[in-house]
């Protein structure tokens, strides 16, 4: 045997550790992966041992792996008996392998709930931080339910570690579970003023993230923060805190005037030094969002000339925030920027591209896009290429073409950006060309002319083969010569350079538009020689087409077969047709008859739907197929449209369309270049009510310039320039006489160009189609919010005073109270009501009751609740450590008071957070909770409040309607004409063997009451823990002094070996009477009734962990009937939840499932169901003797009702 | 927030801490992409770079280079780009405290003391503590905490691991103990 023993020692020994791990696996370069798996299989024989320092060695080396990429998911059990292992050591190596592999989708991690909550109330300060590292990780909402309140303590803890720790977890818990919020903000405020630095910096990090997703809800804290900012010396901090007013000063415009004067101070007061620049530069570009002042911009420039590569790019991202509001004083830079472009850093290069985008304007579009034009010729490596592709493209394409004077140079950089090779944005040129093509119709026959020489092109063709390429551009190409064949100078050869067979190497989706447009083309060509009367080249058309259409009819993709072999057959008839000399032209391009309308991506969604309209009955008969088809192209562009993104026009309110429309009218008619447009021939859309309100932005058109063949940008540069010459030399004549004319560009587009921008007037008249839009198109922007962002939620607002159900939930600590100030129970809350609020709380009833109470609280809330700290339950075993903490606490208590005293006056405390959500009455809250009540029925709104309350799920609070009495935990222990006792019971998850008795002793004489003793016979299952050193026969002091009238608790901690019996205890309180005449030695006794409920603990249970353990059959079951009730099953419900810790289950009509653990872990399942005035309890339990005893103690409780 | 920081050195293979959720998978491949954009790029440019598709494209990788490993920080706009190359500075400055003169080889056997340290700069993604000497006073007692803990109990694995520490190329590398079983004797009953 103890050979075995060694021998098992040994083994363990020369297991291998990871630094073995790590070696062996570096010694096995060639088969690393069967070294690992082999490794693996070790792993799995040392979980499987009992030892746990071998588990512990073993899921260290898991952590490891799972670095390297292996999936250690199957281990999460493993990772788990480790994190509950007792030794630090162990623990640190749980908690870090469930760091890196628990995620939401671990379903073990349930099972950690318990742990946690265990070590997070630990009396090692590195147990509790490492488990908040370690939950930080993998926190999901079930967990930040449950320990939200666990965690909110700890922010109050003693030692700065954790509170910096727990402030800092909070904000993943808020994130999971957005309720937490609300509760907690008042503590976390509390935070930001904290003594320790550190904490302080937490505070500040989690409000600072908070913030950046919802600032608004955070203006309140302006004051507070900048107080902090010119305070605070921790650069981490302050960097924080500036980022925040970066967010908050958009909102509060006096906000930004506020901070120069600090943030100059700042700037100049760290302005030494090499630290000095990068306190600048962060500075910089925090506040550059949104300041009132053009200093910022003043300082970056110095900042990039010192050129240190970091600080040139931030130099850069700077100038990137100012230009969204200064935009001026950015363009002032532009010889700058344009030089970062040649930088060789790609990450400058590309912060300056983004500035480019906000800086160009009408004058200097074609030079700045001509400079990127040659960077594109020079860029090596992709990915640059194409972001210097993309940026070309929204440059131009930006605020709708607002900053293209000439369409023609525009499509002729498209068409020079196809050149690229291997670019992955050739869906994007050609979206711009469509787009372009569609909606400039002056541009049509310019546009046609350059797509009909790119399809004749062989280096799109060649390019084919990477999909998503270039290639993409031939999609557009095939559609615009198609759709606008009409203006196709050649398009017999247009029509043979789309029948190649090469083009059957294209993807499908471009070979289906080209089969499609092949026959457009070709209903034009034929309408062209029927009326020109040539028969003979209508039937040499037919003909090619005949000939050539089979090769698509072969091809693999079903779209193109199917287009094709429609059209190859449609094509035959007609040659029959031709044979005989019928003119087929008319009938033919009737396929294709109508105009497309360019329609925004989101245009659909936008149509409100009228009232009374059944959007699923059929209108009219349905459509009849002929009308489907001249449906499908507009399908294809449609969805060609939709992948590209787009500047939407600014939707005009009714009246501003009017305006814009009358101007319009009014300019046509003096504008004597302005090609009216023909009156669009589709009916369908004049029938369209909408159609007449399409917004039409104009823009000048001078003679069309021509350049033949694929054109090259730089000539429109240069012709341009001499244009724009020309112009101004003409307008310098004309001045005086056309002021009007000038004002023009600026009434035209909604945002403002720059001064320049006006004296260039437009080298083409173009008709830019905007979108269609429906009319009373429903404004939202609530389409580009992401439904699903997790930030989303936590838009609460904080400043609204809590409400009361706005608790945390809480998992019954109740010992952790302990160290609350004795001030607090003269003020606690009249509101007995559940332990546990509501999980999904209403808003709007909220709402609802804050109104009522607003103006009454609202000075008291803003001056936040604050909760006392309370310390951690294992520190209380022993009592005199009790008393030292809680002086400690009474005395910050006392300090605050001292502070806050004239603000808030005596309603301070009403209602206050209490750190576990225990609710206390006391004498003078009664009349308040009377008050409260009639304040409630009051309002008109309370028949709604009430309503919807009953809706509600119950869990275990009293119903809304109804409310019962307010009623204490606390049962009267004894009382003499000095002095009054009462008590309550309090059991913990953590100490299986103990519980807390709480007593408060309240003075009821004239004296001063001293030297209080408390000594207790014990019995031989019960044990008063005492100090050490003291006998059995010595009393325990109660470490305070009670003036006359004041009342204080006293914990003392009782030690139960068996609980399923109830237990009385005898007991004595000697004290001393002080007063004018003498002193006198007084005692009082007592019994100490330690019932079987007290040792239950309200644990919250789900219906179906509930119905696994009623199905394990391990319990023994009994009941109770006591008849003669008349209370509301609801009030009943609460009763017990109240008086004998339970929680409710479920709850269906008059008949509840109840839970409850004791604190040795006996599970206690109640089914309560009410009859007509009787109430039948019937009860399972882990242990009879404990159940036939806590039946018989709530047939005491009911039998009251 | 940080979202994730990735060490590799100068070959790619990493040691890192992920505070998001990804897959394994997944990780890899960010590391894969995140090693392709930093290890190209020049040693005297800035050390900021937008992000892989992976990680999310808006957001930020910061990073440092040192000797033979990359300090790559990938972090979201609500970071200042600085104040996070500073924090990298405390780190390999606190790396370098914690193990003596750090080099690449102590963060390859110690991944569990780097993920240590690092549990007390970065928690869950959010800086915890920016000042060097608190956080070494913390690993400090929480590595004397651990040796007290192993206390006797810990010695002969200590004396076995520094055995194999020795490095003695003539040792096989991977004694196995468990196969040697040891035998005794089946001694003739007495009758």
């Amino acid at each position: 045997m103890a050979l075995k023993m060694v021998k098992g020692s040994i083994d363990r020994m020369f297991d291998k550790n990871l630094q073995d791990l790590v070696r062996g696996i570096r010694n096995h370069k060639e088969d690393e992966a069967k070294y690992i798996s082999q490794c693996i299989d070790e792993i799995k024989q040392e979980l499987k041992q009992d030892n746990i320092a071998v588990k512990a060695n073993a899921v260290c080396k898991l952590t490891y792996l799972q670095m390297l990429g292996y999936d250690i998911s199957w281990a999460a059990f493993n990772i788990i008996e480790v994190m509950s292992a007792s030794k630090f050591t162990f623990k640190r190596i749980g908690y870090l392998a469930a760091s890196q592999s628990f995620h939401e989708g671990t379903d073990v991690i349930m099972l950690t709930t318990n742990q946690i909550r265990k070590d997070l109330s630990s009396p090692s300060q590195y147990d509790t931080g490492v488990a908040l590292t370690g939950l930080s990780c993998f926190v999901t909402p079930d967990l930040a339910r449950d320990l939200a309140n666990d965690i909110m303590t700890l922010m109050s803890h003693t030692k700065p570690y954790i509170r910096k720790k727990a402030v800092l977890i909070m904000y993943k818990v808020f994130l999971k579970y957005p309720e937490s919020l609300r509760p907690a903000f008042p503590r976390l405020k509390e935070k930001l003023e904290d003594p320790d630095p550190g904490v302080q910096s937490a505070a500040v990090n989690v409000i600072c993230e908070l913030a950046r997703r919802n600032p608004k809800n955070y203006l309140s804290l302006a004051p507070l923060f900048f107080k902090l900012m010119t305070s605070s010396t921790n650069n981490w901090v302050l960097i924080k805190i500036i980022k925040l007013f970066g967010a908050l000063t958009p909102l509060e415009p006096r906000l930004g005037k506020k901070l120069i004067e600090p943030l100059t101070n700042l700037i100049h007061s760290v302005g030494a030094g090499r630290g000095a620049d990068r306190a600048v530069s962060a500075v910089l570009i925090s506040l550059s969002s949104g300041m009132p002042n053009h200093s910022a911009s003043i300082q970056v420039r110095p900042a990039r000339a010192g050129a240190s590569p970091p600080l040139k790019y931030l130099g850069l991202l700077a100038m990137s925030k100012i230009l969204k509001t200064h935009p001026k004083s950015v363009q002032s830079h532009k010889d700058l920027i344009l030089q970062c472009l040649d930088d060789k850093d790609e990450s400058i290069r590309l912060r300056a591209l983004d500035l480019l985008y906000g800086m160009v304007s009408k004058k200097n579009l074609m030079e700045i896009v001509k400079k990127l034009m040659t960077h594109v010729d020079k860029a090596e490596g992709t990915t640059y290429r194409d972001e210097l592709l993309t940026k070309i493209i929204d440059i131009c394409s930006q605020s709708n073409y607002q900053y293209i004077t000439n369409f023609e140079w525009y499509i002729s950089i498209l068409v020079e950006l196809t050149r690229l090779e291997g670019t992955r944005h050739g869906h994007l040129i050609a979206a711009q060309m469509l787009d372009v093509a569609i909606r400039v119709k002056a541009i049509r026959k310019f546009a046609v002319s350059q797509m009909s020489s790119l399809l004749d092109s062989a280096h799109l063709l060649a390019s084919s083969t990477q999909r998503n390429g270039i290639c993409e551009v031939l999609y557009a190409a095939a559609w615009i010569c198609g759709e606008f064949s009409e203006h196709l100078q050649e398009p017999h050869h247009t029509l043979e350079a789309m029948l190649r067979p090469k083009v059957t190497t294209l993807p499908g989706h471009i070979q289906a538009v080209y089969v499609q447009n092949v026959v457009k083309l070709y209903a034009s060509i034929l309408q062209q020689k029927e009326q020109a009367g040539e028969a003979e080249g209508a039937q040499a058309v037919t003909q090619l087409m005949v000939d050539r259409l089979p090769q698509f009819v072969q091809s693999a993709d079903l779209e193109v077969q199917e287009r094709a072999s429609c059209i190859l057959q449609l094509v035959k008839h007609i040659q029959k047709l031709q044979a005989k000399d019928v003119p087929v032209a008319e009938e033919v391009s009737a396929l294709f008859a109508g105009e497309l309308n360019p329609v925004a991506p989101k245009a659909q969604k936008k149509v409100p739907v009228p009232e009374g309209l059944d959007l699923d009955a059929w209108i009219n008969e349905p459509l009849s197929d002929s009308e489907s088809e001249d449906e499908r192209p507009r399908a294809v562009f449609h969805e060609e449209e939709q992948r590209r993104p787009k500047h939407r026009p600014s939707e005009a309110d009714e009246e501003e369309l009017a305006r814009r429309r009358e101007a319009r009218k009014q300019e046509q008619a003096n504008n004597p270049f302005y090609i009216k447009s023909s009156p669009s021939p589709q009916k369908r859309y004049q029938d369209t009510p909408g159609v007449e309100h399409i917004p039409v932005v104009q823009i000048d058109l001078s003679v069309p310039l021509k350049v033949p063949g694929l054109p090259m940008s730089d000539q429109y540069v240069k012709l341009e320039e001499e244009r724009r010459h020309q112009q101004k030399l003409e307008k310098d004549k004309r001045r005086k006489k056309r002021k009007e004319k000038e004002r023009k560009g600026k009434r035209r587009h909604g945002s403002l160009p720059t001064e320049s921008d006006e004296d260039i007037a437009p080298a083409q008249q173009v008709d830019i189609v905007t979108e269609e839009m429906p009319e009373n198109a429903l404004p939202s922007d609530e389409d580009d919010k992401d439904p699903n962002d997790p930030y989303r939620a936590l838009d609460i607002d904080l400043d609204k005073p809590l409400a009361d159900s706005e608790k945390l939930p809480i998992q019954k600590h109740r010992n952790a109270e302990t160290s609350k100030s004795p001030e607090k129970e003269d003020v606690p809350v009249a509101e007995k009501k559940s332990k546990k609020p509501k999980k999904k709380e209403k808003k709007h009833k909220e709402k609802g009751r804050d109104k009522e109470k607003k103006k009454e609280k609202e000075k008291k809330w803003s001056e936040s609740p604050h909760c006392p700290s309370p310390v951690s339950l294992q520190e209380e075993v022993d009592v005199n450590a009790v008393t030292a903490s809680k002086d400690e606490c009474e005395d910050t208590k006392m300090e605050a008071q001292g502070e806050e005293d004239d603000a808030e006056g005596q309603e301070q405390d009403k209602v206050r957070l209490l750190p576990r959500g225990l609710w206390r009455h006391k004498k003078e809250k009664e009349e308040r909770s009377k008050g409260r009540k009639k304040s409630k029925k009051q309002p008109p709104g309370s028949g709604e409040v009430a309503g919807e309350a009953a809706q509600e799920p119950v869990h275990n609070g009293a119903p809304e309607e109804e409310p019962l009495p307010p009623e204490s935990s606390y049962s009267l222990l004894a009382e003499n004409s000095y002095i009054k006792m009462t008590c309550d019971v309090r059991g913990s998850l953590q100490e299986d063997s103990q519980v807390t008795v709480a007593i408060v002793l309240e003075n009821r004489s004239s004296s001063v009451l001293k030297g209080m003793e408390l000594s207790v016979l014990d019995s031989l299952n019960a044990r008063m823990t005492r100090p050490q050193g003291s006998s059995v026969h010595d009393g325990v002091p109660v470490p305070f002094q009670l003036p006359p009238g004041v009342s204080n608790e006293a914990q003392f901690v009782f030690t139960i070996q068996s609980i399923v019996m109830a237990q009385k205890l005898k007991g004595t309180l000697s004290f001393i009477a002080k007063n004018d005449e003498g002193a006198t030695q007084e005692k009082l006794d007592f019994r100490l009734h330690f019932s079987c409920s007290s040792y239950l603990i309200t644990t919250p249970c789900y219906s179906d962990a509930f119905a696994k353990l009623l199905e394990s059959g391990d319990l023994s079951m009994s009941s109770v009937k006591v008849d003669g009730i008349r209370m509301s099953f609801q009030n009943l419900l609460a009763k017990i939840c109240f008086h004998h810790h339970f929680s409710v289950v479920e709850r269906v009509d008059s008949c509840a499932s109840m839970y409850s653990r004791s604190i040795q872990g006996h599970h206690v399942c109640l089914l309560v169901k009410k009859g007509e005035n009787s109430v039948s309890v019937d009860g399972k339990c882990s242990d009879s003797t404990l159940l036939s005893n806590l039946l018989e103690e709530m047939k005491v409780t009911l039998a009251k009702c | 927030m940080i979202k994730a920081i990735l060490i590799f050195n100068n070959h790619g293979k990493p040691r890192l801490k992920f505070y998001q959720p990804y897959s394994e998978d997944t990780q890899q491949q960010i590391i894969r992409e995140t090693f392709h954009l930093v290890s190209k790029r020049d040693e005297n440019v800035c050390n900021f770079r937008e992000g892989g598709l992976l990680i999310g494209g808006s957001d930020n990788l910061i990073y440092r280079h040192y000797e033979t490993l990359y300090f790559v920080f990938c972090v979201d706009s609500s970071e200042n780009e600085l104040g996070i190359l500073d924090l990298i500075q405390v780190f390999v400055k606190t790396l370098d405290k914690c193990f003596e003169n750090v080099c690449e080889l102590d963060l390859i056997f110690h991944a569990d003391k780097v993920h240590n340290t690092l549990a007390e700069m970065v928690m869950g993604g959010m800086v915890l503590e920016t000042n060097m000497n608190e956080i070494v006073t913390q690993i400090d007692i929480q590595n004397k905490l651990e040796k007290s803990e192993a206390g006797l109990a810990g010695a002969p694995a200590r004396a076995v691991s520094a055995v194999k520490n020795m490095n003695l190329p003539e040792i096989p590398r991977n004694i196995n103990i468990g196969d040697i079983s040891i035998k005794v004797p089946n001694l003739p009953s007495f009758k």
